[in-house]
C-alpha cells in the first residue's frame, strides 16, 4: 500500500517524459522498429515499482505488448535500455530473467499434465523432487485447483486453464510476472471474477506485476497505474481514478470511459476556469487542461454521469445548454439518455436508477449543465 | 504406361486418298516389341515396307516386351488378347508355349522358303526354331574393354583375361544374373563351350562356376539394364564390360566411344516373334510374318542395327549400314570371322535350372 | 390468470401426446421412435449413397486385387488339374521308392487326356512349369514326355524311365503328391528360403539359395536408415518453413517438393554424374586431396546409391506433415518454456519437439511404408547390395512369371506393414497422424 501511494505521488497526473531509475523495473529512452524505417515504440521511459501492478493499455498496434515482449526478451529494444532491480537487462536471456509471464493462449503445455506442466519451472532449475511437488501443490492450491493435478490442459475449461497458466508463472517466485491479455478468451462473468482473483494474488505475494490489456474495465479494475499507449508513446500514467476524472488529452479522454466531446473556441481563461463557446454559439464551463489562452481550439470532454438536468443542483452562474430528449434506454441500475445538444444527436446522460430521479421521455426539452471542474478542456 | 505409336506408311495414305486398291477390309496389328532403336530397325526394314504392299494394314507398335511374358499372361486370363505379334526371347517363349499363351508354329508351311528352295527349317540357324517361336536375329552377348586401360602389348583378347585381374586390373561390369556368367566362368576354367551345359547341369559344375566367378567378384560393377554397360565403360567406371553386341556397336561406331569388342565366347541367343492365341488377326498376322521372316527381309533389318540375321541365306545379302555406311558384315555376331567359338545359349537348360541358379547366384551376390 | 401460467411454465408448456401405450408420439400422431427410425434412415441412404462411389472403386480396384494376390499366394491347381488319375494311383503310394506300374498307366492315361483337348486347355505345360520351381529340370521331363506319350506302350514304367532320368526319382513323385491338393504352402515355404525335406519336413535351404529372408531383413534396414536420414534432414528446413512469412515459405517449398516434379530419369541421370567413381563428388573429393585416385567411393549402383536416392525422392513425404504440424505450434509454448527459465536447447527438447510427434510419426510412417515397397529407384541406382525385396517380387511378377511365389512374398511384405502401422498404432496412436 505504501509503495502504492508513493508511486502515484512520484508519476501524478502528468505525463510521463523523464527518465526515472529508481524504480524496479525501470524502460529508459526505449525504442523498437522492426524494418527500420518506422519506430513501433518511441521513446519509452517508464519506472515500477516493487509490488505494483501496472497496466500497459492501448488499442491494438500501440506498441503495449512490444513493450512486454522486450521486458521478458523475447525482442531486443532497438534503442535504450530496460533494467529489472537495477540491472541492465538487455543482454540477458529470456530464461535467466526470472521473470514470470502467462500468455494470451495461456501456452499451457498440451503434452504434459497440469502438474507437470507446473513442475517444469522448478525442473529445470534442478530442484529435487519432493520439493518440487511440494511448491506445484502450493500453487495448485493457491489458484483452487489444488485436485487437477493429473488433467491435460485440454481436458479442463478455459477459466481452469488460465487458473493453471497463472499457478505456472507463479510457481518459481519470480520478483516480477507479465501478462499478456490473459483473460481475453474469457466470457465476461468469468473473466470480471478472474480480474478478482490476479489482483488479490498479486497483492498478497507482494509481486511486481505488468499486464498488458486493451480491455479498460480490466485495466481500471486491477492497476496500481495504468499506462495508456497510443502511437507508441505512453499518454497518461497514472492511478485508474485519475486517469477516469482527469484524463491528460482527448486520446486518454475518449478511450477511457464513456465521453460527450463538444467542439469549440476558449473564450475566456481564468485560472481553474474557462468558458468554450461552441461551434453554433452555446457557451459552456469547463476546466482549462491543455488550453492556456482565450481564442484557442478545444475539444471539451465531459462523462455521461456528471451530465445534470436539474439546475437546482448547479451553482447559480452555472451555464445551462439546451437539449432534447432523443432516446430513452432503460438499462436496470442506470437511465440512458440520448439528447440533441448544440446541434449534435450523440451527446449521452446517464442517472442512477433511484426512486427520486426525474423521468423523462421521448421530446422533452431541457436545459442540462454541469460543473466545471467535471469537464476538461482539452487538446484537439 | 506403353508408349504406342501409330505409324502410317506415306504409300499407306496414298493408297487411301487414290481409293482402295485391294478388296480386303483394313486391318490393324498390335505389334509388341523393345522399343528404341531395335523398334526402328523393325519399322524400318519390316512395317513400313510391308504397309507399302499392303494399304489395308496399318501397323501399331507397342514397346512392351520387356514385360512380354506377364503381359501375355495377363490377357490370356482377362480372355481379351489384343497383342497380334511379339517380339520375344526364346526362353520366354518356351514357358508361354507351355503355358499355351501362345500358338505352335508349323515352320516349313508358315514361313518362306529360302530363295535357293531350301526350307525354313533347315534355312534358319540350327537349333534358333522353337516350338512357338520364329527367330529373326542373332544377338550375343560379348565382351567389351577400354583400349586405353591397358598397356599397347598387353591388351585383353580372351573370356580368360576377364577373370585375369592380376594382368588385366581395374573393375569390369558384369549382368546381375546367372546367364552368361556363368558360362564363361567355365568356359575361362577351360571347359569347352559345347560341353558347358553339361557340366553346368551338375551341382559340381555349379560350384565350379561360382568358385571361378569367386576370384574376380571384388572387381565386379553389375548391371541391370542394358544401356548400362556401355555407359559404365563410357565414363571410365569399369575396364571392362559385358553388353550386348548391339549396344556396344551403337556406343563404338555411332557415339564414338573408345572401346574394342572381344568376340571370343560370345554367348549367342536368338530374339524373335511370337503369335499370341487367341488373337483376332491370326490370319493378317501369319501373312506378315511370312512376308517378315524371309531372306531378304532379315538381311534388311541388318541395315539398321547391327544384329545378324537368323536365316543362313541372309547372310552373302547382309550390306552397309543404311545412315553410316559402313559395312555391317564384320559387325555380324554370325560373321565367321567373330563366330570362332560362339557358345550357343541353352534356353532348355535355363528353362529348367533358371529359378534355382538364379537364387543361387543373387545369394552369391549378396553375400 | 398469472399463477395458472406460471404453473403450467413450471410443468413443462403443455404435456406431450402419447399412444395408448403411454408411447411418445409426434404432432401427427406417428410413434416418436418410428419417426426418428425414418429421419436416421433417410440419413443412412444419403450418408451410404455419398460414399458408393469410393467405395465401388476401392474394391474393385484395391480391395479386390490384394485378395487375388493373396489367394494366388496358396492357389495351386496345376497338379490337379493335369493329373487326377494318377493322384488317385498314388494315393496309397508311400513315397520310399519310385512307384510301380499302376501309377505310371494314371499318368500315361492323365497325359493322352490332357493331348486331347484344345492347346490353349492343355494342363501339361503349366504342370511342367509348376513342378519346376520346386525341382529343376522337372519340366523338361514332363514336356519332353508328353510328346512321345503317344507312342508309349506297357508296361509304361519303363517306357516313362527311359523317355527321362527324373520319372525315375522319388522326388518328383514326392512333389506330384505333395502339389496334388488345391492350396499349397510351397510358395510360402519357399519365400522364407525353406523347402521341403526327403520326408515332408520343412528345412532350410542350402545356405547358397537363401536370399528371400536376409532381403527383407535388409528391406527393413535400409527403410529405417531412409527413414532416419529424411527425418535429419528434413526436421531443420521444416522448421525452418515453419517460422518463415508464408510467402517465402511457399517458394522454398517449392525447392523441397522438386524431387515430386522431376522425372525418374532425369534425376537418375544427375545422380549417376554426381556419385559414380569419376563422378562429381569423388573427383572434387580427389583435387581437393581428401581421398586418393585409387581409393574413390563408392556412392552408386550400391546400398548407398539406393539410400542416397531414396532419401532424396522421400524428402517431402517427411517434410510435408512435419511443417503442417510445426506451422500450427504457435511460438507462445517455447516462449513460454524460456520465460519459466529452460534454456533454448532444453526448451527445444521438452516443449517443442514432443509437439511435432505427431508430424513425425505420420512422415516416418509415409516414408517406411514407401521405401518399403519401392523398387524403381533400387533397380537403377541399386546394384546388387542396394536391391529391395520389391525388386525380387518385380523379378517374379515380370521375368520368372512366378507369380504364385511373388504374391507370398508381397503378402508377407503386406502384413509385415500392417503389423509395423499396429505397432505404431499401439505405441503412439494412428489418430494423432497428421498428413499435411
Amino acid at each position: 500500500m505504501i509503495n502504492k501511494a508513493e508511486n502515484r505521488r512520484s508519476t501524478g497526473g502528468k505525463l510521463v517524459s523523464s527518465g526515472n531509475r529508481n524504480g524496479f523495473v525501470v524502460f529508459d529512452r526505449v525504442q523498437k522498429s522492426y524494418d527500420g524505417e518506422t519506430l513501433v515504440v518511441k521513446d519509452l521511459n517508464l519506472s515500477i515499482a516493487k509490488g505494483e501492478f501496472l497496466t500497459m493499455l492501448g488499442p491494438s498496434g500501440s506498441g503495449k505488448t512490444t513493450c512486454l515482449m522486450m521486458l521478458a526478451g523475447f525482442e531486443t529494444a532497438t534503442n535504450g535500455e530496460i533494467l529489472l532491480d537495477g540491472r541492465p537487462i538487455n543482454r540477458i536471456p529470456p530464461h535467466k530473467r526470472g521473470i514470470g509471464m502467462v500468455f494470451q493462449n495461456y501456452a499451457l503445455f498440451p503434452h504434459m499434465s497440469v502438474g507437470e506442466n507446473l513442475a517444469f519451472p522448478l525442473e529445470v532449475r534442478g530442484m529435487g523432487k519432493s520439493q518440487r511437488e511440494a511448491q506445484v501443490k502450493r500453487a495448485l492450491d493457491m489458484v483452487q485447483m489444488g485436485d487437477f493435478a493429473n488433467r491435460r490442459p485440454a481436458q479442463l475449461s478455459g477459466g481452469q486453464q488460465q487458473r493453471i497458466a497463472l499457478a505456472r508463472a507463479l510457481v518459481f517466485e519470480p520478483e516480477v510476472v507479465l501478462m499478456d491479455e490473459p483473460l481475453g478468451a474469457l466470457d465476461k462473468q468469468l473473466r470480471e471474477h478472474m480480474q478478482f482473483e490476479i489482483t488479490r494474488l498479486a497483492h498478497s505475494l507482494g509481486i511486481t506485476t505488468v499486464y498488458v490489456t486493451h480491455d479498460q474495465i480490466e485495466a481500471l479494475t486491477m492497476s496500481d497505474n495504468v499506462a495508456v499507449f497510443n502511437d507508441g508513446v505512453i499518454q497518461q500514467l497514472a492511478p485508474p481514478e485519475e486517469l477516469y476524472e482527469r484524463p491528460a488529452n482527448s486520446f486518454v479522454a475518449q478511450f477511457i470511459g464513456e465521453n460527450n466531446k463538444l467542439e469549440g473556441t476558449v473564450e475566456t481563461i481564468d485560472g481553474e476556469r474557462c468558458t468554450v463557446r461552441l461551434d453554433d454559439g452555446t457557451v459552456v464551463d469547463a476546466q482549462p487542461v491543455n488550453v492556456t489562452s482565450a481564442g484557442e481550439r478545444t475539444r471539451v470532454s465531459i462523462r455521461p454521469e456528471r451530465v445534470e438536468s436539474n439546475p437546482q443542483r448547479l451553482p447559480e452562474d452555472a451555464h445551462l445548454v439546451d437539449a432534447e430528449v432523443l432516446e430513452f434506454i432503460y438499462m436496470g441500475d442506470t437511465f440512458r439518455f440520448r439528447l440533441r445538444v448544440a446541434g449534435q444527436d450523440d451527446f449521452v446522460m446517464k442517472y442512477r436508477n433511484a426512486q427520486d430521479q426525474l423521468r423523462l421521455t421521448v421530446g422533452d426539452k431541457i436545459r442540462i449543465g454541469w460543473l466545471p471542474e467535471d469537464c476538461r478542456a482539452l487538446d484537439i | 504406361m506403353k508408349l504406342k505409336t501409330v505409324l502410317m506408311g506415306a504409300a499407306g495414305a496414298m493408297a487411301l486418298s487414290v481409293g482402295t486398291t485391294s478388296a480386303q477390309d483394313p486391318v490393324s496389328l498390335t505389334i509388341v516389341s523393345w522399343g528404341g532403336a531395335y523398334t526402328t530397325s523393325q519399322v524400318r526394314a519390316y512395317h513400313d515396307p510391308y504397309m507399302a504392299e499392303n494399304p489395308h494394314v496399318t501397323i501399331i507398335n507397342d514397346d512392351g516386351s520387356a514385360n512380354a511374358l506377364a503381359g501375355l499372361r495377363a490377357q490370356s486370363q482377362a480372355g481379351n488378347v489384343t497383342w497380334d505379334l511379339v517380339d520375344m526371347l526364346p526362353s520366354d517363349a518356351q514357358l508361354a508355349c507351355d503355358e499355351g499363351l501362345i500358338l505352335e508354329i508349323d515352320h516349313d508351311e508358315m514361313l518362306a522358303a529360302a530363295p535357293d528352295g531350301t526350307s525354313a527349317s533347315e534355312d534358319f540357324l540350327p537349333g534358333s526354331l522353337g516350338e512357338c517361336f520364329i527367330p529373326q536375329i542373332v544377338y550375343s552377348t560379348v565382351l567389351t574393354y577400354r583400349p586405353g586401360a591397358f598397356s599397347d602389348d598387353a591388351q585383353p583378347s580372351s573370356i580368360a583375361d576377364l577373370f585375369d585381374v592380376e594382368n588385366f586390373p581395374g573393375r569390369r561390369a558384369l549382368q546381375d544374373r546367372p546367364g552368361t556368367n556363368l558360362e564363361w566362368a567355365l568356359y575361362a576354367d577351360g571347359v569347352d563351350p559345347d560341353d558347358i551345359y553339361e557340366v553346368l547341369s551338375t551341382p559340381e559344375g555349379v560350384d565350379r562356376a561360382f568358385a571361378k566367378l569367386d576370384t574376380i567378384k571384388e572387381h565386379i560393377v553389375f548391371w541391370t539394364e542394358g544401356a548400362q554397360a556401355p555407359q559404365l565403360l563410357a565414363d571410365g567406371e569399369v575396364v571392362m564390360a559385358t553388353g550386348y553386341n548391339g549396344r556396344m556397336f551403337d556406343a563404338i561406331e555411332v557415339e564414338g566411344m573408345d572401346a574394342d569388342i572381344i568376340w571370343d565366347g560370345q554367348v549367342v541367343e536368338w530374339d524373335g516373334w511370337v503369335v499370341p492365341a487367341g488373337g483376332s488377326n491370326i490370319e493378317a498376322v501369319m501373312d506378315y510374318l511370312y512376308w517378315a521372316t524371309d531372306t531378304q527381309r532379315l538381311a534388311d533389318q541388318a541395315k539398321y542395327i547391327s544384329y545378324g540375321p537368323a536365316r543362313a541365306s541372309s547372310a552373302p545379302l547382309v550390306g552397309e549400314h543404311a545412315d553410316l555406311g559402313i559395312d555391317m558384315n564384320q559387325h555380324m555376331p554370325t560373321n565367321p570371322d567373330n563366330y570362332f567359338s560362339p557358345i550357343i545359349l541353352d534356353n532348355d537348360f535355363w528353362t529348367d535350372y533358371g529359378d534355382e541358379l538364379r537364387e543361387r547366384f543373387a545369394n552369391w551376390m549378396l553375400q | 390468470m398469472a399463477q395458472a401460467d406460471a404453473r403450467a411454465l413450471a410443468n413443462g408448456a403443455e404435456p406431450a401426446p402419447t399412444d395408448r401405450a403411454g408411447r411418445l408420439q409426434t404432432a401427427d400422431g406417428v410413434p416418436l421412435k418410428t419417426a426418428l427410425r425414418r429421419a436416421e434412415r433417410r440419413r443412412k441412404i444419403a450418408a451410404f449413397l455419398l460414399v458408393a462411389p469410393l467405395l465401388f472403386f476401392i474394391l474393385t480396384f484395391f480391395v479386390f486385387p490384394i485378395a487375388q494376390m493373396m489367394w494366388r499366394s496358396v492357389d495351386n491347381p496345376q497338379v490337379v488339374r493335369a493329373l487326377p488319375q494318377t493322384l488317385e494311383a498314388l494315393q496309397d503310394w508311400d513315397g520310399s521308392d519310385v512307384p510301380g506300374e499302376p501309377v505310371f498307366a494314371a499318368l500315361h492315361a492323365d497325359m493322352m487326356a490332357d493331348l486331347e483337348r484344345p492347346r490353349v486347355a492343355q494342363a501339361i505345360g503349366p504342370l511342367g512349369i509348376r513342378l519346376n520351381y520346386e525341382l529343376s529340370a522337372a519340366r523338361s521331363a514332363i514336356s519332353r514326355t508328353a510328346r512321345q506319350v503317344p507312342n508309349f506302350e506297357a508296361p509304361y514304367r519303363d517306357a516313362f524311365m527311359d523317355s527321362h532320368r527324373l520319372w525315375g526319382d522319388p522326388a518328383l513323385w514326392r512333389i506330384i503328391k505333395r502339389e496334388g491338393r488345391p492350396l499349397t504352402s510351397a510358395y510360402y515355404v519357399a519365400a522364407l528360403d525353406r523347402e521341403f525335406d526327403d520326408q515332408g519336413n520343412i528345412v532350410r535351404r542350402d545356405e547358397n539359395r537363401r536370399i528371400y529372408v536376409q532381403l527383407f531383413i535388409r528391406t527393413i534396414l535400409m527403410s529405417v536408415a531412409i527413414t532416419f536420414l529424411t527425418f535429419m534432414l528434413g526436421f531443420p528446413i521444416s522448421y525452418y518453413l515453419s517460422i518463415l512469412p508464408m510467402r517465402y515459405a511457399n517458394l522454398l517449398m517449392i525447392c523441397v517438393l522438386l524431387p515430386f516434379w522431376t522425372s525418374l530419369l532425369v534425376r537418375t541421370s544427375a545422380w549417376i554424374v554426381l556419385l559414380q567413381q569419376q563422378g562429381v563428388i569423388n573427383t572434387m573429393l580427389v583435387q581437393i586431396g581428401l581421398i586418393s585416385d585409387d581409393g574413390r567411393l563408392s556412392m552408386i549402383y550400391n546400398m548407398t546409391g539406393t539410400i542416397i536416392a531414396m532419401t532424396h525422392i522421400l524428402l517431402p513425404f517427411m517434410v510435408l506433415p512435419l511443417y503442417s504440424v510445426m506451422r500450427n505450434i504457435p511460438p507462445s509454448y517455447v516462449r513460454a518454456a524460456k520465460s519459466l527459465g529452460a534454456t533454448p536447447w532444453t526448451a527445444f527438447r521438452r516443449i517443442y519437439f514432443p509437439q511435432t510427434l505427431p508430424g513425425i510419426g505420420a512422415g516416418g510412417v509415409l516414408v517406411f511404408i514407401i521405401s518399403i515397397g519401392y523398387y524403381i529407384t533400387p533397380a537403377l541406382v541399386g546394384g546388387q547390395s542396394g536391391r529391395m525385396i520389391s525388386n525380387e517380387i518385380a523379378r517374379h511378377m515380370q521375368q520368372s512369371l512366378n507369380w504364385g511365389l511373388a504374391a507370398a512374398l508381397g503378402t508377407m511384405l503386406l502384413i509385415g506393414v500392417l503389423v509395423l502401422y499396429w505397432v505404431y498404432n499401439r505405441l503412439v496412436g494412428a489418430d494423432s497422424l497428421k498428413l499435411g
